[in-house]
């Protein structure tokens, strides 16, 4: 299992340790059901804090991607489809709202926005 | 579980005050002490051992009371490593091995022996002969070497060189996979603290400036940077501290009180110690 904290990164410790644990659930690169390393020893192999690593998993598990028993460990779990897509439909809303902000800061308006998702849908 | 609760902690010298100190450090955590010489970080931790009185406050280790005679057995439990190596200086590893036996009863030769291998230290040579890098390592070794719960360390890393200094850092880092593990360790090498610490307390002239999760500290932090003439650009209540500089301000700010559109540099936790130390200029 393959997470990169980086330092250049502004993003929070732990929101890097959610969207790359995220991602490869998504990803299946995670299986339903697999394992996940303890929350100790994942802050320990990548020197990080355990508070910052404990709050990335209860995000995950917050959110319907992991589940932990007690005593075990935390787990992948089932697929919900719905909940990716949520998440999934959530981030775009997000990125929207960045374009928008700055769409505001340089003068486009909507019409000059959705003109350049059409170019841009059309190079992909 | 709280491995340390200090609450109030109170000393008066007729040169020093250690003022009003509290902090907790949760079982299986690391904390940091820092602070300048002299800020109280060495009587701190001499409170906790017991080895001082207070004037007034109280100090509870793993839930007790560190006045009740139960501490005195709950020392076996802690592993202690204090800036000057306090054993004798004619023994040898070899000799303080058969010395530690009848100190610790819970003393395990074969993982002191694995610590003397692990940091090449000679176990014949008696340890007036050792540098500083094996005598401090010796002194972590025997702290590791009675099961200890808690290690408690005063400047245990400074005036060794970087790779001895992140070997230890690495001991101590797989100290904490066991979540009964609690260690609270002082220095004034900040970039040691910020590798392996959980929790900061920063000391500063006696007096607590802060004591709080080292990662909500650099996610709370930055830095700008502005001409003399738009320093008054910023609010006024994001601005923790600034300074002059030949060109311009440097300016600690808090980072949700500011949107994008100034540069913020990238902060260590060096950065806001230093800033907070300081004041206005």
């Amino acid at each position: 299992m393959n997470i990169i904290i980086s330092n250049a990164n502004n993003q929070p410790i732990y929101e890097q340790i959610y969207v790359q644990i995220k991602t490869l659930i998504v990803s299946e690169k995670l299986k339903e059901g697999e394992l996940l390393p303890s929350i100790r020893n994942l802050a320990k192999d990548l020197r990080i804090s355990v508070i910052t690593t404990k709050r990335a998993y209860d995000e995950l598990e917050k959110d319907g991607y992991i589940y932990s028993v007690a005593g075990k460990g935390s787990y992948v779990a089932e697929k919900n489809t719905e909940i990716i897509r949520e998440a999934n439909l959530k981030e775009i809303e997000e990125h929207l709202r960045a374009i928008c902000q700055l769409a505001a800061g340089c003068n486009l308006d909507t019409n000059d926005i959705i003109e350049m998702v059409k170019v841009i849908s059309e190079e992909e | 579980m709280n491995a340390i609760e200090v609450n109030g902690l109170r000393k008066i010298y007729p040169d020093f005050t250690l003022d009003n100190i509290s902090f907790t450090l949760p079982a299986g955590t690391i904390m940091g002490l820092v602070g300048e010489n002299g800020a109280g970080k060495s009587t701190t931790i001499k409170l906790i051992m017991d080895a001082i009185q207070p004037d007034s406050g109280f100090v509870s280790v793993f839930g007790k009371s560190n006045q009740t005679k139960e501490f005195t057995q709950m020392k076996q439990d802690i592993g202690v490593v204090l800036d000057e190596a306090y054993f004798p200086e004619v023994l040898s590893a070899r000799d303080l091995n058969k010395v530690m036996q009848v100190t610790y009863s819970r003393w395990d030769q074969a993982v002191y022996k694995g610590y003397i291998q692990r940091f090449h230290l000679p176990e014949e040579k008696q340890i007036k002969d050792y540098s500083r890098g094996m005598k401090m390592k010796l002194a972590i070794a025997a702290a590791l070497s009675h099961h200890p719960k808690l290690l408690i360390l005063d400047e245990a890393t400074s005036g060794l060189d970087p790779m001895v200094r992140d070997e230890i850092l690495d001991v101590f880092n797989d100290f904490t996979r066991d979540e009964t593990h609690s260690i609270l360790l002082s220095s004034h090498i900040i970039s040691d603290l910020e590798k392996i610490c959980d929790y900061i307390t920063f000391l500063h002239k006696g007096k607590l400036v802060l004591s709080e999760e080292k990662d909500v500290l650099l996610d709370s932090y930055t830095i700008v940077k502005l001409p003399y003439d738009e320093i008054q650009n910023l609010p006024e209540d994001a601005v923790v501290r600034r300074k002059k500089t030949g060109y311009g301000y440097d300016a600690l700010i808090l980072k949700d009180r500011v949107n994008g559109a100034f540069t913020q540099e990238r902060i260590t936790l060096e950065d806001i110690i230093l800033f907070l130390a300081k004041e206005d200029a």
